[in-house]
């Protein structure tokens, strides 16, 4: 321990000991980014700065994917291994990459400074398999890695309202041409704007569709020295890519949201949680809020950015706060709700990245106008992530009510001139299709009607040949790495769920796997803590239905 | 204020802010519970006293979920039997109930096996016997968070432990795994009074399991000679 120099730490760390416990995801990025990794020595020196308890902070490091107490590489390579990726051999690049280098996964290759490591999803199933290199000037020499990486947006649809300045490069505050309708609103009451949020029928777009008005109006109404707004841009569900996209080409449609927000239910302090898996987008943020402060629209509010790091759970409202306050990113017992006891105990709107960019546009077009896009239950455009087995996976944007025919249709169909086997619904968290629903309509209550989560907009697509017990697989051990361990249910059913499918995958299941599946699955389900144990099956129970076959025994 | 509902098919009344377990204790009927403590801050992590409400699209843990007026509650329907039994199957697949007799009483009355999950993956960790009051064995620990919870605001403020890893491979640990002696433990004892399954135990009921005599660890314990009389 004693050749770390901790000069370095003090000067790095020095602006978030004012925020004491709030600063300690912040501040350990920040020693990350001099040592590499987060020795006992440094962990040490943060606690005692920020006062926070040692075992707490080790807590925190050991939560997090991300953080490292072992050394590792200033240059990390982390290869995507989840479903879509898995499709165009994440796996073979993970080896091929090891091989090159001459290293395990997970091992640190000391001379090159440099770590290898499969990783979850990281929002680029657009462009499969993809790997995220992160740090360092040497990893631009060596690896070939452009400095100023900016992956491609691709982007179609029958509509270009969210994404009307998407597709090409960051869009500046200039060509955004100003906050036109956060003018809009403030020339309105707060009571107002709510009223036109609730008229619009806008619903969350980040999984749970819950209506965003009932939240504006219960934070609105909530008492509480202080509010807060917080734009969660933790995009973690495997197959989601959208955020990506809205926020590398037009930050200021959701900051202007957010801002919306703010004015809306009197908060004066944002956040934008945003995972550590898109670090390339933090810088674009960064500029964008300078823009938006420049231009005098964040007087009386502003905004931070929080850089999440390694944990889908954080996507959880609730889990994303615990993060904010500096700690594991466990969930909390709902009730009390956001709306109240939010963020520090405080009333707290969170809306997701396309939720929030749907908030000017209703405010630009009013509540009626904007009605008329979509169905009379499902209003408002929507964007799908279309990936997998398809000739032109990007986003798309179409009004609710497209059939997801049509969707495919626009994407190219079925690559190679394949027939469709089955699609992934909204999600790892989602379920499968299969052509019998290609006419079903994309709204919240068609997609229900047939059991089908529309979820964060995963559309997933699987050709004839695709081996389903490959891609199940995939999905347990995704769950069982993302669980937090709070929950029994979730804690170990994610567990024995991935070593069932492991034994499917395998072609070996064992007698009684099927039932043992079925009944870790409900448990999950029906006994979980938060949405994450209570969709970790959903995907799964589903395939048992359409192809139970592949589960069980061959004699 | 007095409301009335039904639980079981039976209507009992409540006060308002009772939780739904309380209710069911005081009317005779048996819940399960795990991580519930009177002592700790109640954080429904272990679900087995999981109950399903009427009009509620998931089971809800009875420990925290209050008392509402005219709510229909079923304390062991189909679903409420099949997670309790599920659960107490996955932690038997899990961890050592050997110093655990209340879960093992559990695991008879909801006809749990103890080999439902053939080839699971087992927590298993080394018996850590690091100072002079207490030894951890985390292979019996069931992550009910008691201990760190009366370590820190729950009772202590000492913060000497918290957890490592995540999901199936969270573990209760100090600091770096440092020994006990070296971290901020006052060697108070709540988390080993608060434990349910003997993966704390005082140092003395350790050593007489080991076989060791009374006399012989007293010498021990004390780390000094007796003095002459």
């Amino acid at each position: 321990m004693s050749d770390i120099d901790l000069s370095q730490l003090q000067p790095a760390i020095k602006k978030f000991i004012p925020l004491g416990r709030t600063g300690l995801l912040p501040a350990l990025h920040a020693a990350q980014n001099i040592y590499g990794w987060l020795p006992e020595s440094v962990a040490a020196e943060i606690s005692k700065a920020l006062r926070v308890p040692l075992a707490d902070v080790h807590g925190v490091i050991e939560f997090y994917s991300m953080y490292y107490n072992k050394p590792t590489g200033r240059n990390v390579i982390r290869v995507c291994t989840d479903p879509a990726c898995g499709l165009r051999d994440g796996d073979g690049l993970l080896k091929k990459l090891c091989g090159q280098f001459d290293v395990e996964p997970h091992q640190t290759h000391p001379e090159l400074d440099l770590t290898i490591e499969p990783s979850p999803c990281l929002g680029m199933c657009d462009q499969v398999p993809a790997m995220l290199v992160t740090k360092g000037d040497r990893a631009i020499e060596d690896f070939g890695v452009d400095k100023n990486f900016r992956p491609k947006s691709l982007v179609g649809g029958t509509l270009r309202l969210l994404t009307k300045n998407c597709g090409g490069e960051t869009t500046s505050l200039e060509t955004y041409g100003g906050y036109t309708a956060l003018e809009k609103a403030k020339a309105m009451s707060r009571e107002q704007v709510v009223e036109e949020i609730k008229a619009s029928g806008l619903v969350g777009r980040g999984g749970a569709a819950f209506p965003t008005g009932i939240k504006w109006e219960g934070a609105l109404k909530a008492e509480g020295d202080a509010k807060y707004v917080i734009c969660n841009a933790d995009e973690s569900e495997p197959g989601t890519f959208k955020d990506r996209v809205l926020m590398l080409d037009d930050p200021h449609l959701m900051i202007e949201g957010l801002c919306i927000a703010a004015y809306a239910i009197g908060a004066s302090k944002g956040y934008i949680y945003i995972r550590g898996e898109y670090p390339y987008i933090v810088p674009v943020l960064e500029n964008a809020l300078s823009e938006a402060r420049a231009a005098g629209y964040l007087e009386n509010f502003d905004i931070e950015i929080r850089v999440g790091a390694g944990a889908y759970i954080c996507g959880e409202e609730t889990a994303l706060f615990e993060s904010i306050e500096g700690k594991r990113g466990f969930p909390r017992v709902k009730p009390p709700f956001p709306t109240t006891h939010g963020v520090f105990g405080k009333p707290t709107v969170i809306n997701n990245v396309e939720t929030l960019c749907n908030v000017p546009l209703i405010l630009d077009k009013g509540a009626v106008e904007y009605r008329k896009i979509g169905t009379e239950k499902s209003p408002g455009p929507k964007l799908f992530c279309l990936s997998g087995d398809v000739v032109k996976p990007g986003v798309y944007e179409v009004a609710f009510g497209a059939t997801l025919r049509e969707v495919l249709e626009m994407a190219g169909g079925v690559m190679d001139g394949k027939k469709l086997k089955s699609v992934l619904f909204g999600g790892a968290a989602g379920a499968f299709a299969t052509a019998e629903h290609l006419d079903v309509k994309m709204t919240f209550e068609d997609l229900r009607a047939f059991g089908l989560p529309l979820g964060s907009g995963v559309v997933m697509v699987f050709d004839e040949t695709r081996d389903m017990r490959d891609v199940l697989k995939r999905l347990g051990h995704f769950f069982a790495h993302e669980s937090c361990g709070k929950c029994y249910p979730c804690q170990m059913g994610t567990r024995r769920q991935m070593e069932i499918l492991d034994r499917v995958a395998e072609g070996n299941p064992q007698e009684g796997d099927f039932v043992r599946l079925q009944d870790v699955g409900w448990t999950m389900t029906d006994a979980s803590l938060c949405g994450l144990g209570q969709t970790a099956a959903s995907a799964v129970l589903s395939a048992m239905k359409l192809w139970p076959d592949l589960f069980e025994v061959k004699s | 204020m007095t409301i009335t509902f039904m639980m079981d098919g039976k209507e009992v009344t409540a006060q308002d802010g009772q939780t739904l377990l309380d209710v069911a204790r005081e009317n005779g009927i048996n819940i399960p519970t795990i991580c519930f403590h009177e002592a700790t801050t109640a954080n429904a992590l272990c679900r087995i006293c999981v109950v399903e409400v009427e009009g509620m699209r998931v089971l809800q843990p009875s420990c925290v979920v209050k008392a509402g007026a005219n709510m229909k509650v079923q304390t062991r329907s189909e679903k409420v039997l099949r997670a309790r039994k599920t659960i107490l199957e996955m932690l038997a697949s899990t961890m050592d109930l050997s110093d655990a007799p209340d879960i093992l009483t559990m695991m008879d009355e909801y006809g749990a096996s103890h080999e439902r999950f053939p080839d699971a993956e087992r927590r298993e960790s080394e018996v850590k016997d690091d100072n002079p009051m207490y030894v951890r064995d985390y292979s019996k620990c069931l992550l009910c968070w008691r201990c760190v919870q009366v370590c820190a605001d729950d009772a202590q403020y000492t913060f000497a432990i918290n957890f490592e890893g995540r999901g199936f491979e969270t573990q209760i640990a100090t600091f770096f795994d440092k020994p006990i002696p070296e971290t901020t433990c006052v060697m108070c004892g709540q988390c080993v009074g608060v434990c349910p399954t003997g993966a704390l135990k005082p140092k003395r009921e350790f050593l007489l399991e080991q076989g060791m005599s009374p006399n012989e660890i007293s010498v021990l314990n004390t780390g000094r000679k007796k003095r002459k009389s």
